[in-house]
């Protein structure tokens, strides 16, 4: 163990990075992300919800991207923050819940995945940028926690993350009720991301649902598009034979 | 608990230590002997080898240490003084059994000691060891045994 080379992150090229900044070099600068996610808990389980708008900096860089990200079969993720790190971070967590659960041969609870997350991202001290949303039903019901980037995490019956989350708690503190029925919790859901897609330039395109309950889940992509592409009015070619 | 702790001086070690800043460097042994192998290595720089350049490359390069003693510490406090050198004398009859110097060991039954053989993290797949392009020159890596 000790001695022993392990992999892992490489800082080789920190040092060269520093110096080169140093003589004037301007290093890329990180570029802004957007996203809005959110999740609640309602009579039968959890539903989460998440827009699909992928940008880099003032750039929409993909329109339709899957930000819930699937844990187990009875627990899925929301991630915000860098695409990569949160893509990482749910399929290592991923890997290693299902070696937890074959190791001791029952389904993880949805608080071991939590504090996997925790201490996985305090390890990396907010330098592994995903704020997530953990939404899932094990055998003690349902389950919601929001992890932020340092590690830290709340369980909340409706949580909301990324930029566009103030939008979308607006939604749910003037709306949310304990014990809501499906539909009525999934057009919930809808409104708060959508209003996430309309008065946050970050998030954008359709909205993805996830429905988890004691029985399966309900993965929804896309639930609703809130953003219908026009039809154009007219036709606008030449007809055959017009130069002829 | 926590008074006991700081009473009596032992205190548990930070989960993420911060670097305190060193005073001395030493210099990089070549494959042959204490002579530096500036062919192979580069030229040292003494800076380079005395500060981090990231503010996580300390914590990482001592995470498993720092947490190993930790676990150790509170062991110790727990069962008393047998276990962890129960616990350390399994792990070192189980990293002897090694490949030749210049083959990466697979390690296994240390690995089922420490309980890496039921996780996965960062450092079993980005950056592993046993996929590096780089083969150590098997003579040298003999002689210096």
């Amino acid at each position: 163990m000790a001695g022993e080379i392990r992999g892992g992150f490489n800082f080789e090229n920190c040092n060269r990075n520093a110096l080169l900044e140093k003589d004037g070099l301007k290093p890329p600068k990180a570029l802004k992300t957007g996203t809005t996610i959110c999740g609640i808990v309602y009579k039968d389980g959890v539903i989460l919800g998440a827009d699909t708008r992928a940008t880099e900096d003032t750039i929409v860089a993909d329109k339709n991207c899957a930000k819930i990200h699937y844990i187990a079969p009875n627990m899925y993720c929301c991630g915000a923050g860098t695409a990569a790190d949160t893509e990482y971070v749910t399929n290592l967590i991923s890997a290693k819940l299902e070696l937890h659960s074959l190791n001791t041969g029952r389904q993880a609870p949805v608080v071991s995945a939590c504090r996997m997350l925790k201490q996985l991202l305090f390890r990396y001290q907010g330098y592994v940028s995903a704020a997530l949303v953990l939404g899932g039903v094990d055998y003690t019901g349902p389950h919601l926690y929001t992890i932020h980037p340092h590690g830290s995490t709340d369980k909340l019956p409706f949580v909301t993350m990324g930029s566009g989350s103030l939008a979308a708690m607006s939604v749910f503190e003037s709306r949310y009720t304990p014990n809501m029925e499906v539909e009525e919790g999934k057009a919930l859901v809808r409104d708060a991301i959508a209003a996430g897609i309309f008065n946050d330039l970050g998030s954008g395109s359709n909205i993805d649902i996830c429905v988890i309950t004691r029985e399966g889940v309900e993965y929804l992509r896309p639930y609703d598009v809130a953003n219908k592409k026009g039809v154009r009015q007219g036709q606008y070619k030449y007809r055959r034979g017009t130069t002829g | 608990m926590a008074a006991r702790y700081s009473l009596e001086g032992k205190e548990l070690p930070s989960l993420l230590p911060k670097q305190k800043p060193l005073s001395e460097t030493k210099v990089k042994e070549g494959h042959y002997g204490p002579v530096p192998d500036t062919l192979r290595q580069g030229f040292s720089s003494v800076q380079n080898d005395l500060s981090c350049s990231h503010p996580l490359e300390y914590s990482e390069r001592n995470y498993l240490q720092v947490q190993d003693k930790r676990d150790m510490m509170m062991l110790r406090d727990i069962q008393g003084l047998h276990a962890p050198l129960k616990l350390q004398l399994e792990r070192s009859l189980a990293s002897q059994k090694q490949r030749l110097p210049c083959l990466p060991s697979s390690m296994v039954a240390l690995e089922t000691l420490l309980g890496f053989d039921t996780t996965i993290d960062f450092d079993d797949f980005l950056n592993d060891p046993y996929d590096s392009e780089i083969a150590r020159d098997v003579h040298s890596v003999m002689e210096n045994q």
